[in-house]
């Protein structure tokens, strides 16, 4: 019985909301969905490190183009800095490519708060002057603290403050998946 | 790995792991300065006070430009100007200064432990930047940082460090960092110039340039300090030049590759010949540009650690 209640709990606790063949049409529909809209013409993707980045991999591979991809890490553009105190960690941003006059197609994993596209919205302005910018995320999950939202959306779910979405990659994971979390 | 210092005092305290840390930090920071628009806004509203109670121009200058490329506003603390001279002691100084609400403190002196007295008497971050023959910390990082970039690594590299072994900081900053990222540290100079019992710190010693120079990856020159010869620890600079200057006869002699790093500032025709400094497998160069990307590594970790 208490093995059966722990279950219960164990389910209540987490649930996935995306498996891996979801995931891989998600993406395929996405990138349709980018080729139309926006077209190829002059694109550039740039990826939020860490999933993001991979993400925009999986989509520049779908376009089949030969799109320059980027990568980009927003931990210097932070508006929590001297809020949080321990430093977070730095990785490398990598955009080895003019942006001057290109289509950006930024791209995320989970669409939240909106900071940390503010953030990256000032990185990428440091980089040049695009001619427009737009953005791309697997899971808008609601609760936007800033005027701030998504041109391409994979799927809209709505949970509550106290969950957390989590996007799963092969890459650093081990597998493909989405999942809710109770805190 | 978490950064939990507020200080950089030297290289002797810290642990592999966290010099390897701050190594890694400055791989993602070096980036910056190769963009059209060289900033980042990191540390945005923080006041980092250079302090230098010794000249220098390079490091200053580097330190300068690391914090701004940081968006942190910098103060330059003269200190033939200041109230040093009117007898305040340095303690007073920094405190003072910390009361104007700083940030981090950047401290040269002619005193080794001076940065660490101040570091125990303000709240602020403190960084060395060279103490009497103590320490040097970012000099070795940057030093560590060009080799690791060079070589992939750093365990295993063979450096020869050769020159005034005794009163150099950086000597002792570097020797703490190489060995304790598993290189084989060799020192030499003449013996004059070598502290008695050096080989404690886990390197070797060699008075003959050409035996240091004969089976190494890295030639690192550090630069003679003319003041000394009034101070007989060796008879003339030509005398110096001529047994531990790096010129072509011996570069040619030993018909080895290897890497020629030096901190600067050179004195060509002393320690080392301008033949030898503009070769081809010079790092000297490169050593400036990664003080940078280092230096902005240690002042985000040491502010950031902070609430």
């Amino acid at each position: 019985m208490i093995l059966n209640r722990l279950l219960r709990n164990w389910g209540n606790m987490m649930k996935k909301i995306v498996n891996s063949e979801e995931m891989k049409k998600i993406i395929d529909l996405l990138a349709k969905e980018v080729k139309v809209k926006i077209g190829l013409e002059n694109l550039v993707i740039i990826g939020i490190k860490r999933r993001g980045a991979i993400l925009a991999e999986r989509i520049k591979n779908k376009l089949k183009k030969d799109i320059p991809l980027g990568s980009l890490d927003i931990t210097l553009y932070r508006d929590d800095f001297s809020k949080v105190g321990a430093n977070p960690i730095v990785s490398e941003t990598d955009i080895l490519f003019d942006i001057d006059e290109k289509n950006i197609l930024l791209v995320d994993d989970v669409l939240y708060t909106g900071r940390t596209i503010r953030a990256a919205l000032d990185a990428l302005i440091d980089f040049g002057r695009p001619s427009l910018i737009k953005l791309l995320v697997l899971i808008d999950r609601g609760d936007r603290e800033f005027p701030i939202m998504a041109d391409f959306v994979g799927k809209t779910i709505k949970i509550k403050k106290n969950q957390m979405v989590e996007v799963k990659v092969k890459e650093l994971d081990g597998k493909d998946e989405v999942i809710i979390i109770d805190r | 790995m978490k950064w939990e210092r507020k200080d950089l005092i030297g290289l002797e305290e810290l642990k592999k792991e966290e010099i390897e840390f701050i190594l890694e930090v400055a791989n993602s920071f070096k980036e910056v300065s190769t963009r059209t628009v060289k900033k980042v806004p990191a540390l945005r509203g923080k006041t980092v006070v250079n302090l230098f109670f010794e000249p220098s121009t390079r490091t200053k200058t580097s330190f300068e430009l690391a914090a701004k490329r940081l968006s942190a506003d910098v103060l330059s603390f003269e200190v033939s100007t200041s109230s040093v001279s009117k007898g305040e002691t340095i303690i007073d100084t920094a405190k003072n200064i910390e009361a104007m609400k700083v940030d981090c403190f950047i401290i040269r002196h002619s005193i080794a432990g001076a940065p660490y007295l101040i570091s125990k008497a303000v709240n602020s971050a403190v960084i060395n930047a060279g103490d009497g023959s103590h320490e040097h910390p970012t000099q070795a990082l940057l030093d560590l940082f060009t080799v690791k970039e060079k070589f992939g690594k750093i365990a295993g590299i063979k450096i020869s460090i050769i020159g005034d072994i005794l009163h150099s900081r950086v000597a002792r900053s570097n020797i703490w960092g190489f060995t304790k990222l598993g290189a084989k540290v060799t020192v030499c100079g003449p013996p004059s110039l070598i502290p008695s019992g050096i080989e404690k710190m886990g390197v070797n010693v060699s008075y003959k340039f050409e035996e240091a120079i004969r089976n190494t990856d890295i030639v690192y020159l550090l630069r003679l300090q003319k003041e000394r010869q009034k101070e007989n620890f060796f008879s003339s600079l030509k005398e110096y030049s001529l047994f531990y200057g790096f010129d072509s006869d011996k570069y040619i002699k030993t018909g080895k590759k290897f890497f020629i790093m030096h901190p600067g500032p050179m004195n060509r025709g002393v320690e080392i010949r301008s033949e030898v400094a503009e070769r081809e497998n010079s790092l000297i160069l490169e050593q400036v540009t990664n003080g940078i990307a280092v230096r902005m590594a240690v002042l985000y970790l040491t502010i950031g650690s902070k609430k």
